[in-house]
């Protein structure tokens, strides 16, 4: 146990041994170690992330036409209302998390007991809620060209709201297989074939003459250009791919660059999350055996209950990089 | 310990709420995007976006002190932790992202569109 709580002797000189610096236990000391490293590893990914934003600042897709689904309301636009969601249930996960700490002070063993339980339950909810978002981004809702360039063509009608392929697209009586594996003649395969063609897009296009074209390009309104008639068929003419939904290498909602940053620091996020809630749960059991009602102190609820903490705090950044500036 | 264990309930509701509207009204400004806010500039970022983060470090600064209990700890450790992220941050954030704006000038005015 002396390993684990070292009680301080304040009677001894400073170098003598058994002290604590800045009075803070030796696992208290190094937890901080760890959340300044990797608050300083998160920092660096979301700095990278505004390294790539303001390269491509006229050009980012917008939140607000990204994120706008909400669970079980089908075709309303909600953009942030899911979000939001989320982060109460984790805010509020870090309010019986620290509760939980306060009950440990005290060595109230049953009120820890439920504080550290709601906090795990909050977590996995949060966890699931983020598994959810990714679904939908993976997905995709409307589906886009990608021209020759590089760059995303979203349809939209001529109020301004998206449209999407499968609402317009004709349907032409060509044959495009699938190139798998037990057909290659080498290790050949490719992704799954998207639902139309760049043909079928253009046609439809053509078939539908409310139709326009949004692009990537942020205008001094800051919303996305829409382009005249004219010039939508002419930027149709350059289409290379249809784009459903994301990917590590494209996406339909604009820079390529914005999806790879979202997998990643969300997903990185989302492993703490994760891994906070594993060890949550070894501490909750720990809790249940009584194992610190011997040790006669808390102090291990105390600790996890930072790391919870921190995963909440970056939480606050992701949350206002992503979906709100 | 320098803790005396007394129970801080009460602070910890208090927290609660102000995270709580801090992050409501967050998301009322993120919805509806007032005109003035949104197209006024001060320095560079739009007034919406200065509401935003200083709101997020608001709410960074109640997580920190009131749950991660630093406002509890001897005042050398809450520094030495505060002060080198802060710092380190602050820095990292400066070099890249003038380095990104400056990328985006040469896309922009040279004949280089997209190479990373």
């Amino acid at each position: 146990m002396e390993a684990t709580v070292t009680t301080a002797n304040s009677e001894e000189k400073t170098w003598g041994g058994g002290n604590e610096p800045m009075n803070a236990s030796y696992g208290k000391m190094m937890m901080w170690f760890f959340i300044v490293s990797d608050a300083l590893t998160f920092s660096g990914f979301l700095a990278a992330y505004g390294f790539s934003r303001f390269k491509f600042i006229e050009t980012w897709p917008l939140a607000d036409e990204v994120f706008t689904h909400f669970p079980f309301m089908h075709g309303v636009s909600a953009p942030m209302y899911y979000v939001a969601l989320m982060t109460f249930i984790l805010i509020f996960s870090s309010v019986t998390m620290v509760l939980a700490v306060d009950a440990g002070h005290q060595m109230k063993k049953n009120k820890v007991i439920v504080y550290m339980f709601l906090t795990i339950i909050g977590g996995l909810i949060f966890v699931g809620s983020q598994a959810w978002e990714w679904k939908n981004f993976i997905k995709g809702e409307y589906g886009a060209i990608e021209t020759k360039g590089g760059s995303i063509l979203q349809f939209v009608d001529k109020d301004g709201k998206q449209i999407a392929l499968a609402d317009f697209a004709a349907t032409l009586h060509e044959e495009r297989n699938q190139l798998t594996r037990n057909e290659g003649t080498w290790f050949m395969e490719e992704a799954s074939l998207p639902s139309y063609s760049v043909a079928e897009v253009q046609a439809g296009f053509k078939a539908h003459p409310d139709l326009l074209i949004r692009t990537e390009v942020i205008n001094e309104k800051k919303q996305k250009t829409i382009l005249s008639r004219a010039e939508s068929e002419q930027r149709l003419a350059e289409a290379a791919l249809v784009v459903e939904g994301a990917n590590l290498i494209r996406n339909e909602y604009g820079s390529k660059l914005f999806a790879d940053f979202f997998f990643f620091i969300t997903g990185f996020h989302g492993f703490h999350v994760f891994s906070g809630v594993i060890i949550n749960i070894i501490i909750f059991f720990n809790v249940l055996l009584g194992t610190y009602e011997k040790r006669k102190s808390y102090e291990m609820v105390e600790k996890v209950g930072l790391y919870w903490h921190f995963v909440d705090l970056v939480w606050v950044f992701v949350f206002t990089v992503f979906y709100l500036v | 310990m320098s803790h005396e264990h007394v129970s801080n309930i009460g602070r910890i509701w208090k927290v609660f709420g102000i995270l709580s509207v801090v992050t409501i009204i967050e998301v009322i400004l993120g919805i509806y995007k007032p005109d003035s806010l949104h197209h006024g500039q001060f320095l560079g970022l739009s007034l919406l976006n200065w509401i935003f983060y200083i709101l997020t470090i608001f709410k960074a600064y109640y997580i920190v002190w009131a749950f991660m209990h630093l406002e509890g700890e001897t005042p050398s450790l809450r520094w030495s932790i505060v002060s080198t992220v802060i710092f380190l941050v602050v820095y990292l954030l400066f070099i890249l992202l003038t380095e990104g704006h400056y990328i985006y000038g040469v896309f922009k005015d040279s004949t280089i569109k997209w190479n990373f």
